[in-house]
């Protein structure tokens, strides 16, 4: 399943963007997303697809096709310890 | 000593979204109450309240900064926005660190508490939105004010029930006056009108219920009074340096040159008449005012049985002769209990009287109560020159906080 289409429409949404301003290769930086909001598109996504993101992989998603990437493997159950692991490697993503 | 002026006011209440329509529904004797709009109140005893009317918050902020603002920061900012702009003040960004807000509130953001405890009990949500704890905190609307304005200085928030405002502007005032800060925003913000909210306070038992009529409901001092009602909104004022003032031929409308604050410290609820007589004594003595110059009093005046005769016999113990001598009016019987943005929304109408001579009413006087026997200005407002008033907020909990203005002279 591709959830891009979804994702951009989560962001968009919750930013009050237009959809056509973002892409895949958008990044968080490029699209005003701080630290609080990155932590409310990331309820948006856990409330539409119904799971939890673990915090340790919310903390890799700095961009479009990160959050698209996790979010597929979280969905389809894969293995996500080598994100867990970049994250340990990474500042975090605190919302303070 | 450093003397401290208002030169800004801003009000968004039920009585009036804006300082001149408030003056106006004041000295009209216009009550604000009315059923509750916000949402269906048919479950509750109380369907009443001073509610803001025909308010859309979209109408005032972007959809996207509306996402962190909570009810009672709505109308925080929306009144701090008047008061900045009513003064014309201006910054230089080195003047910044000198520039402060205190806001007075006594319930925070009660809306996206009640929704999210809703959604946690009642739907079983597993998960709350990440903007719940930025949207309740009680230091939401003085952070958000410090953000909009740019205020870099000494900046609280007070929450000491319905005297939350009384000392958060007395905070403001001394913060001034002791070389802390030269310029402050200060005031209080309430958005209560919530359905838990109003179950709780129904259940204290000191609520009119006035389903009938209800811009009749609250009737302050009179015999027949049936208790308080419950309103929201906020008021803001911008204090200054009277120097700082001076220098950029700011607009005054009047001074501020007294704080008396106290503790009953003998009931939870129920007031003494030593506790806030304390306070008004610090008040006067703080101005270095006799209580026979005292012209106006805008009381605490809920409109419940202990509150008005407690109040009543504080003023006769202050005032002795000259209680009978001083105009008293209790505007709540207009926009309703406020509760911890009261003392702002009713330094707000003592002000106006200083500065335009007229005395705002206590609208709804029926009836002569023996044990309430001064004059409350009943329904009439009353043309005369202020030159020194007091605004009284005796909360629950004890916890008093007496303001005196003056005129600017």
């Amino acid at each position: 399943m591709d959830v891009s289409p979804k994702v951009i429409e989560i962001i968009a949404r919750e930013q009050h963007l237009d959809v056509s301003k973002i892409t895949l290769d958008s990044t968080f930086a490029e699209l005003g997303i701080d630290s609080l909001d990155g932590v409310n598109i990331l309820f948006a996504l856990e409330e539409e697809f119904k799971l939890d993101i673990p915090d340790t992989v919310a903390q890799n998603m700095r961009s479009v096709r990160q959050v698209v990437d996790s979010l597929t493997r979280v969905l389809e159950g894969k293995d996500v310890s080598d994100l867990v692991a970049m994250a340990k490697g990474e500042p975090t993503a605190s919302a303070n | 000593m450093r003397r401290v002026v208002i030169t800004g006011i801003g009000v968004f209440a039920s009585s009036g979204k804006n300082a001149e329509s408030f003056h106006e529904a004041l000295v009209q004797g216009k009550s604000a109450i009315r059923r509750i709009q916000q949402f269906d109140p048919s479950a509750l005893t109380v369907q009443i309240g001073a509610e803001v009317p025909g308010y859309d918050p979209l109408d005032h902020f972007p959809a996207k900064r509306l996402d962190l603002l909570d009810r009672f920061s709505q109308f925080a900012i929306l009144a701090a926005k008047e008061a900045m702009e009513s003064s014309g003040i201006q910054f230089r960004d080195e003047e910044r660190p000198r520039f402060g807000v205190v806001t007075g509130t006594g319930m925070g953001g009660a809306t996206t508490f009640e929704s999210g405890y809703y959604k946690l009990f009642a739907e079983q949500a597993t998960r709350l939105h990440p903007f719940t704890i930025p949207k309740i905190m009680h230091n939401a609307a003085t952070s958000q004010i410090c953000m909009e304005f740019g205020a870099q200085g000494p900046a609280l928030t007070t929450a000491t029930a319905c005297s939350s405002s009384g000392h958060a502007i007395g905070e403001a005032f001394h913060l001034i006056k002791y070389g802390l800060a030269d310029v402050m925003l200060t005031g209080g913000t309430e958005a209560p009108l919530t359905f838990g909210m109003i179950r709780s306070w129904e259940s204290v038992r000191v609520l009119a219920t006035g389903n009938g009529d209800p811009s009749k409901s609250c009737r302050p001092f009179s015999l027949d009074r049936e208790g308080l009602v419950m309103g929201e909104g906020a008021a803001m004022f911008l204090f200054e340096e009277l120097e700082h003032a001076k220098q950029r031929g700011a607009r005054i409308y009047g001074e501020i040159s007294g704080f008396g604050l106290s503790s009953d410290a003998s009931h939870i609820t129920q007031p003494s008449i030593d506790g806030p007589a304390r306070a008004v004594r610090m008040a006067l003595a703080e101005a270095g005012v006799n209580p026979q110059d005292v012209d106006y009093i805008n009381a605490h005046g809920t409109g419940t049985r202990v509150n008005d005769v407690t109040e009543t016999r504080v003023i006769k113990e202050v005032f002795g002769d000259h209680a009978r001598k001083v105009a008293i009016s209790s505007t709540k019987s207009m926009h309703g209990h406020v509760m911890g943005a009261t003392g702002a929304v009713e330094l707000a109408a003592t002000i106006q009287a200083i500065d335009r001579g007229v005395i705002p009413p206590t609208a709804n006087y029926t009836q002569p109560d023996p044990e309430c026997d001064l004059d409350y200005v009943p329904n009439q407002a009353r043309e005369t020159p202020v030159r020194v008033a007091l605004s009284n907020s005796f909360a629950f909990g004890g916890l008093n906080a007496v303001l005196l203005v003056r005129k600017y002279e």
